[in-house]
């Protein structure tokens, strides 16, 4: 939490705004009991009505004061903590989008999601609560204590008494309780895990016949629950009743030890009722400041995450100063490339090297976790390598811009993610400044053109969040009409014919061959079919390459290949 | 079928905020937030009292002591106003010098010890009250959770089909924890605010009826502010959520597009889009908040107008000996007391209602149709030999879209049933089926001549194991999630099994071997070795039928290649319906069930679909052979 209180910089002024008026408006409420001691002493002793109504003019215009000054202070607030949450969420999501895959998996996305999102409205409703109610405690207890040892210091030695007792009861509870909050979140969690469990789990569950035994185990976990929630409440239970306990007994004996100072002259009556007033103001602050412990602890592990998030600084930048741009165009080469994921003990992939030139298609098929799609996200720089290097038309990619790099790639991910917006918008996510001409040129070629025209409004209809509104095999149709929108210089296909059926799939490979005519092509495949007519044929296992070569050259030297060959081809066409 | 964006939606599972701990204020709800509306308010709330209802003695017991207490409480500052009044008569006596002047020490002292017993007696009370409710409430909410869990598992497929997993376990976590909040605080609090309200003008009434009127004058006042501040709030809060939903959208959107997001340069843009967003989330959110917050210093407002015109009118009064100086001083504090609960009985008005449409939702749970009861006099299975038969059966999800018609076929016991088709060609079905997770609308599935329907659920799924694609295993230790096929399994059968299916190897090599826990996603294993567990317990289990899906993701070479033959031993005997991905299994396979789009359209052996040159014929070419497809190429 301290460390996200820097954020606040920009709004120091509205800060000691708030500061200042919290402060009139609790002198204010202080001065309000002194008023009332006046009309009692003064006014009722010598029965001046005159004077009462005039202090009560007086009252009134304090209780005003005071009013407009928590009513600006809560305007205050309320842009503080608002402003406060809008500049944290654009850091952070700023920063996020800088990150690359990398720090993405380091993280995690659903976490970051969280991050992003409910981490920093947790920590924005708490600073808000600290601005509107926590601020004001210290400054009222101390106030009150200065006011009441004013009245009278001698009647003042009971705070002595009480404060320590007040402060040991919420010690108690914040010792006893605090920890038991944890706990029974812990088990609140445990229980929500097995209910999830079912849920994902429940075919296997009935499958198995294990319903009794599902039943047990939520039991268990709702009773173990069950118990701490009635432990907590019970200790909880203590708090309100022993918190009022010692208020009452506090101004009992006020009026006791006061009404003895008023007999031997010491004070007033109306200052022994204004110093009841402040003392429950006094012990009203620390119940307060005993509610921070509560709030705080909530906001600081949301505090902890969105931190991790600020001083994780992406690994990947742009070079300060970018290499010139080369005349070459859709030139791929890697260079002896190892790289291993973060914290792998194995390489994802060891000492590849090939290159790529335009007009060629180069395959790359493999076993699954052999590294192919590790092996073409290097190529827009998602990662960095470990050693080795990766020339994009002859220049290293750590030397070019993201930017530079990524515009000349029609990149086609294996889960094909579609964006909110109309079907063409997801297009034009390629290149915005397509025509509808290229758009529709582009769906023509992905052979999307036949779904599109059979919605509704066409090119205009709309694509839910998440896409759940297309089908799997739409969707990768769409993403490869995104890429070729671009007409970029090398396209990459992450196995993205994969929900095809195999009609439309030929159909796409084929209208994709007279538009990649001219760009150099990179296919990750997991079926000998896809790439058997490649120019190339990279085979991976284990993050090595064992053969580069046609398929004819490869089935003669090859023996990863001939394995992966036999197991997808009949014998006669083997042949 | 996995809803992994559910479980990560805002709200879902504990929140911070939710639950019974929710701090000794009970500030869950903040005044002014937008309420949900039960559809049928007084129904609901009904059907609520009846849980409590075996538990009604402790809470009359709760609500007499709350009664109490708070009498006794309201009692106090009146008495301890007489004390004051005493010593001020005393001292105005000595000050205007009358004789034998003096404070009335003894009498003061007697109220001071009464006080003492009644502050004693009503912290006590309060104390009690809440002690026992803790009992009464988390055990309330035990047993509604408890009947919820029994009712899921009731419910037909169907159900959890057409649902998110985050949508099913809101309402069992997040609606009942508001629930347990409600009844753990909200509902004492109600009664001790509305004795209070009611025991407060009382005494007030006794001291003065004058003053009293004064001080009801601003009760009018107090409920115009917060009803109409209230409103304003909730609009705003309204337009809050709203733009923050839209954040969140852009953010789980952009966050999960992440690589294309990148790879297509966007970066800027998205940047741009949220900021846009996040400037409107700005404005409508410093007004949620404002108004919200505006209910606090004009409460105290009104507060402070009651207090100047209690002072400046008692003081008129008490010069004109209307009244006692102590009955000021009492005022004071009875006036104090009776603004907070007026707050308080309008926010608890707030969170009944919202603790009604909670309560609604999960009644909806246990409201729904559950699957068809178990027949009377279950066939009892003894020694299964897997044979089943498929007898003109029709199935359709929907009522309009034929799925299955008239669908006949014949597994004999040992033989292999492939099933081929492109993804998303309905495989899931055909388990339904046979799982009875599903009716038929017609027609019947036989097990050894017996119709599925005449089984107890549970026996017919044991006669059937499962190796699926979506690997669920839970939060346990490898041994534990082996033998959850089998009851009592010794330590042998487990190691056996895992041995078979070629498991007991990478086991072993792990830290804690069978011992090691498996973490909520099961991310400490790989995939394959998912894969391989799940075999293993399919092995231990022993079925008699098999249903398995040959689709291997996200698997290295070699473990492919373990699963491949575990696959093969665990088919060895058994009657098997193979999710076939693999042309070996296809070719050898007794039955050929060529599936699109739902339904079965072929079915025969290879050969015989080779032959008829039909889906299957086209499929197997294109997959399964280089052979050009399309002459145009």
């Amino acid at each position: 939490m301290t460390k996200l209180i820097k954020y606040l910089k920009p709004f120091t002024a509205l800060v000691s705004g708030v500061l200042v008026l919290l402060l009139i408006q609790t002198l204010a409420d202080l001065y309000l009991p002194t008023l009332m001691s006046d009309i009692i002493d003064t006014g009722v002793v010598k029965g001046d009505t005159a004077y009462i109504w005039r202090v009560g003019g007086r009252m009134l215009m304090v209780a005003g004061g005071s009013a407009v000054a928590s009513i600006i202070a809560a305007y205050l607030s309320a842009r503080i903590g608002a402003g406060f949450g809008r500049n944290l969420r654009s850091l952070v999501f700023t920063r996020v989008e800088s990150y690359s895959l990398h720090e993405f998996d380091k993280i995690g996305t659903a976490t970051l999601i969280t991050r992003t999102t409910n981490d920093i409205t947790q920590v924005q409703m708490v600073l808000i609560m600290i601005l509107r109610m926590m601020i004001s405690a210290p400054i009222m207890a101390v106030g009150s204590l200065f006011m009441a040892i004013s009245k009278d210091a001698g009647l003042s030695v009971i705070f002595l008494i009480v404060l320590p007792i007040l402060g040991a009861l919420i010690a108690f509870v914040a010792t006893k309780g605090v920890p038991l909050f944890k706990v029974l979140q812990v088990k609140l969690d445990n229980l929500n895990r097995v209910l999830r469990e079912n849920l994902t789990g429940i075919r296997v569950i009935r499958a198995f016949d294990r319903i009794d035994y599902e039943t047990h185990r939520f039991r268990e976990a709702n009773e173990d629950l069950t118990e701490t929630a009635i432990k907590v409440n019970k200790i909880m239970a203590v708090m309100m009743p022993a918190m009022m306990l010692i208020m009452n007994f506090t101004s009992i004996a006020i009026v006791w030890f006061g009404g003895l100072r008023i007999d031997t002259g010491h004070m007033e009556v109306g200052d022994m009722i204004a110093f009841i007033q402040y003392a429950m103001q006094i012990m009203f602050s620390f119940v307060m400041v005993s509610m921070m412990f509560v709030m705080i602890p909530r906001a600081e592990a949301s505090a902890v995450r969105i931190n991790e998030v600020l001083e994780t600084v992406a690994e990947i930048n742009d070079p300060a100063q970018p290499a010139a741009v080369t005349s070459q165009r859709g030139y791929v080469e890697f260079q002896d490339v190892t790289f291993s994921y973060p914290g792998a003990e194995e390489p994802a992939i060891q000492h590849v090297s090939f290159s790529a030139k335009p007009g060629q298609v180069t395959a790359i098929i493999g076993g699954t976790g052999s590294g192919k799609s590790t092996l073409i996200s290097l190529i827009p720089r998602f990662y960095d390598v470990d050693s080795g290097r990766i020339l994009v038309d002859g220049v290293d990619v750590r030397e070019m811009t993201q930017s530079d790099l990524r515009a000349k790639i029609g990149f086609v991910p294996q889960k094909a993610v579609l964006f909110t917006g109309t079907i063409a918008d997801n297009i034009r996510y390629g290149k915005e400044s397509a025509t509808a001409e290229e758009v529709g040129h582009a769906a023509e070629v992905a052979q999307a053109m036949e779904f599109i025209a059979g919605m509704k409004q066409g090119f205009e209809s709309e694509v839910a969040q998440g896409g759940t509104n297309v089908s799997g095999g739409q969707k990768q149709r769409l993403s490869i009409a995104r890429a070729l929108v671009r007409r970029p210089e090398i396209y990459v296909f992450d196995d993205s014919f994969s929900a095809l059926d195999f009609k439309t799939d030929a159909r796409l490979r084929a209208a994709l061959r007279k538009e990649t005519a001219e760009s150099t092509v990179l296919i990750v495949a997991q079926r000998v079919a896809t790439v058997m007519d490649a120019d190339q044929i990279i085979v991976l296992d284990e993050g090595q390459v064992t053969g580069i070569g046609t398929h004819m050259e490869l089935m003669q030297r090859c023996d990863v290949y001939r394995e992966i060959v036999s197991s997808q081809l009949s014998e006669e066409e083997l042949a | 079928m996995s809803d992994e964006r559910g479980a990560h939606r805002p709200g879902v599972g504990a929140g911070p905020g939710g639950g019974p701990g929710r701090g000794p204020m009970g500030g869950g709800h903040m005044m002014g937030m937008p309420i949900q509306k039960a559809k049928d308010f007084k129904g609901t709330l009904r059907r609520l009292v009846v849980y409590l209802k075996p538990r009604r003695f402790h809470l009359i017991a709760i609500f007499s002591l709350a009664i109490l207490s708070t009498i006794f409480s309201i009692f106090s500052p009146k008495i301890l106003g007489k004390a004051t009044t005493k010593l001020f008569e005393g001292i105005m006596a000595k000050y205007m010098g009358l004789p034998g002047a003096q404070v009335d020490w003894e009498y003061i002292g007697r109220i001071v010890l009464l006080l003492i017993g009644l502050y004693l007696i009503s912290a006590m009370f309060s104390y009690l009250q809440q002690y026992i409710m803790a009992g009464v409430a988390q055990r309330t909410v035990f047993d509604l959770r408890a009947e919820v869990k029994a009712k899921l598992h009731r419910l037909p497929l169907k159900y959890f089909d057409s649902r998110t997993h985050g949508e099913i376990l809101s309402r069992v976590t997040n609606d009942i924890d508001t629930i347990s909040t409600t009844l753990q605080q909200s509902i004492t609090q109600l009664i001790t605010s509305v004795v209070t309200i009611i025991g407060v003008i009382i005494m007030m009434l006794t001291i003065s009826p004058a003053l009293t009127g004064i001080t009801i004058l601003t009760l009018p006042l107090s409920i115009i502010v917060t009803v109409s501040v209230a409103k304003r709030s909730q609009k705003e809060f309204k337009a809050q959520q709203k733009e923050l939903g839209q954040l969140n959208g852009h953010v789980e959107e952009m966050y999960t597009g992440h690589k294309a997001v990148k790879a297509f340069g966007h970066e800027a843009k998205s940047i741009a889009e949220f900021n846009e967003i996040n400037d409107r989330l700005y404005e409508a959110g410093w007004k949620a908040q404002f108004f919200s917050g505006l209910i606090m210093p004009l409460m105290m407002f009104v507060g402070n107008l009651g207090y100047v015109l209690v002072s400046v009118m008692g003081g008129i009064y008490v010069t004109k000996r209307l009244i006692e100086i102590g009955d000021i001083q009492a005022f004071i504090q009875y006036a104090r007391q009776f603004t907070m609960p007026i707050t308080q009985t309008a926010n608890i008005a707030n969170i009944i209602q919202s603790t009604v449409a909670a309560a609604e939702r999960v009644f909806e749970v246990l409201d729904e149709e559950e699957q068809i009861p178990e027949v009377n006099d279950p066939v009892k299975v003894t020694d299964p030999q897997g044979g089943v038969r498929f007898e003109q059966v029709e199935f359709r999800y929907r009522e309009d879209t034929p799925l299955i018609e008239d669908m006949t076929i014949e597994a004999k016991p040992g033989q292999t049933v492939a099933i081929v088709g492109p993804t998303g060609a309905g495989k899931t079905t055909l388990v339904n089926l046979l799982m009875r997770f599903y009716e038929l609308n017609d027609g019947q599935i036989t097990v050894d001549g017996t119709d599925i329907r005449n089984f107890r659920r549970g026996d017919l799924h044991r006669m059937f194991g499962m190796v699926l694609q979506d690997t669920w295993l839970f939060n346990g230790t490898i041994r534990a999630n082996i033998a959850y096929g089998h009851d009592g399994a010794t330590e042998e059968q487990i190691v056996q099994a895992a041995r078979m299916a070629h498991a007991d190897h990478f086991i072993r090599t792990l830290p804690e071997g069978y011992d090691t826990v498996l973490n909520e996603e099961a991310s400490n294993i790989s995939q394959g070795q998912k894969q391989l567990l799940t075999i293993a317990r399919a092995f231990l289990a022993d079925p008699a039928i098999l249903i398995l899906d040959e689709a291997t993701s996200s698997v290295d070479t070699r473990t492919e290649l373990q699963i491949q033959r575990a696959m093969a031993e665990l088919m060895k005997g058994r009657t098997s319906f193979v999710i076939a991905h693999r042309l070996s299994t296809i070719r050898e396979a007794d039955l050929i069930l060529v599936m699109n789009n739902g339904a079965v359209i072929e079915q025969g052996t290879h050969r015989e679909l080779l032959e008829r040159g039909g889906f299957y014929a086209d499929l197997y070419n294109s997959q399964f052979s280089g052979a050009p497809l399309d002459p145009a190429v």
